[in-house]
């Protein structure tokens, strides 16, 4: 899966990898709270922080790969999924605040299941020429 | 931090506020979809472009709608969410029936096949959340 990273794109590779697993986890881990009627615990907002830390390292990257003159190939696209993705979990942060009952783990969840989409979605508009 | 015991009958609130969460994501997805639609290609498929445009406006309406939830704000959502059912099934049907129509994907496109189905569960969704929340139904 890594192994892309050698082909030149800054948003597939290990950091990639690990945003994709972690927002999985948060979202599986959200989804047995939710089940068990619980309110998003310090757990959830912890894997959201980290995974919103991850997010911005991944934009950082693409960010240093076009300051090095490598292009995205629909930069439009892939410009509108890097804002859209790193405002993803302070979105469910917020949202899971407002509602602290089993509905904000649901929160949690939802905006875990989508976020690993736009990743994959943000690799694919980066890879239509540069790939 | 653990289990509040409200079980309120708000618009806004518990199962409501994940119906809104679900309404800013796909706000944000067809906003920006048609942005970059109708900035970048928009003489190549004008009639699907200004769907994905409309398709926009009302997640991003009936979001507010449901998040204020008061009078008014029931009624744009009931509104809201009646013209995205009747619109994704349209779209769904005329994209299947002909796909000249609509030459390039929109939010509606095949039923909202390209985004899991949930476009066209997301407004039954809404409509029976907000029959459940309506102010005069009987408290159990």
């Amino acid at each position: 899966m890594t192994s892309a990273a050698a082909a030149g794109s800054p948003v597939d590779g290990i950091l990639a990898t690990a945003a994709i697993v972690l927002s999985l986890v948060v979202a599986a881990w959200a989804l047995v709270a939710a089940l068990r009627h619980r309110a998003p615990d310090r757990l959830q907002f912890v894997g959201l922080a980290v995974l919103e830390v991850a997010l911005l390292a991944l934009a950082v990257l693409a960010l240093v790969a076009l300051g090095e003159g490598v292009r995205p190939g629909e930069p439009g696209a892939f410009f509108g999924y890097l804002v859209t993705l790193v405002c993803l979990p302070p979105l469910a942060w917020v949202l899971a605040r407002m509602e602290p009952t089993r509905w904000g783990s649901a929160i949690v969840c939802a905006v875990c299941l989508v976020t690993p989409v736009v990743v994959v979605r943000l690799q694919q508009t980066w890879e239509v020429i540069g790939g | 931090m653990a289990e509040t015991q409200v079980p309120e009958r708000t618009t806004n609130r518990g199962p409501g506020r994940l119906l809104i969460a679900v309404y800013i994501l796909f706000a944000i997805a067809a906003t920006s979809r048609a942005g970059l639609q109708i900035a970048t290609k928009f003489d190549q498929a004008p009639v699907a472009y200004l769907l994905s445009a409309v398709a926009a406006l009302i997640y991003i309406v009936a979001a507010v709608g449901l998040a204020r939830a008061g009078h008014a704000g029931r009624r744009v959502a009931l509104a809201c969410c009646s013209v995205e059912l009747v619109g994704v099934v349209a779209v769904g049907i005329l994209s299947l029936a002909d796909r000249a129509l609509f030459p390039d994907e929109t939010v509606w496109s095949g039923f909202g096949s390209g985004y899991g189905y949930i476009p066209l569960v997301l407004p039954i969704l809404g409509l029976y959340w907000l029959w459940r929340t309506r102010p005069d139904a009987s408290r159990p």
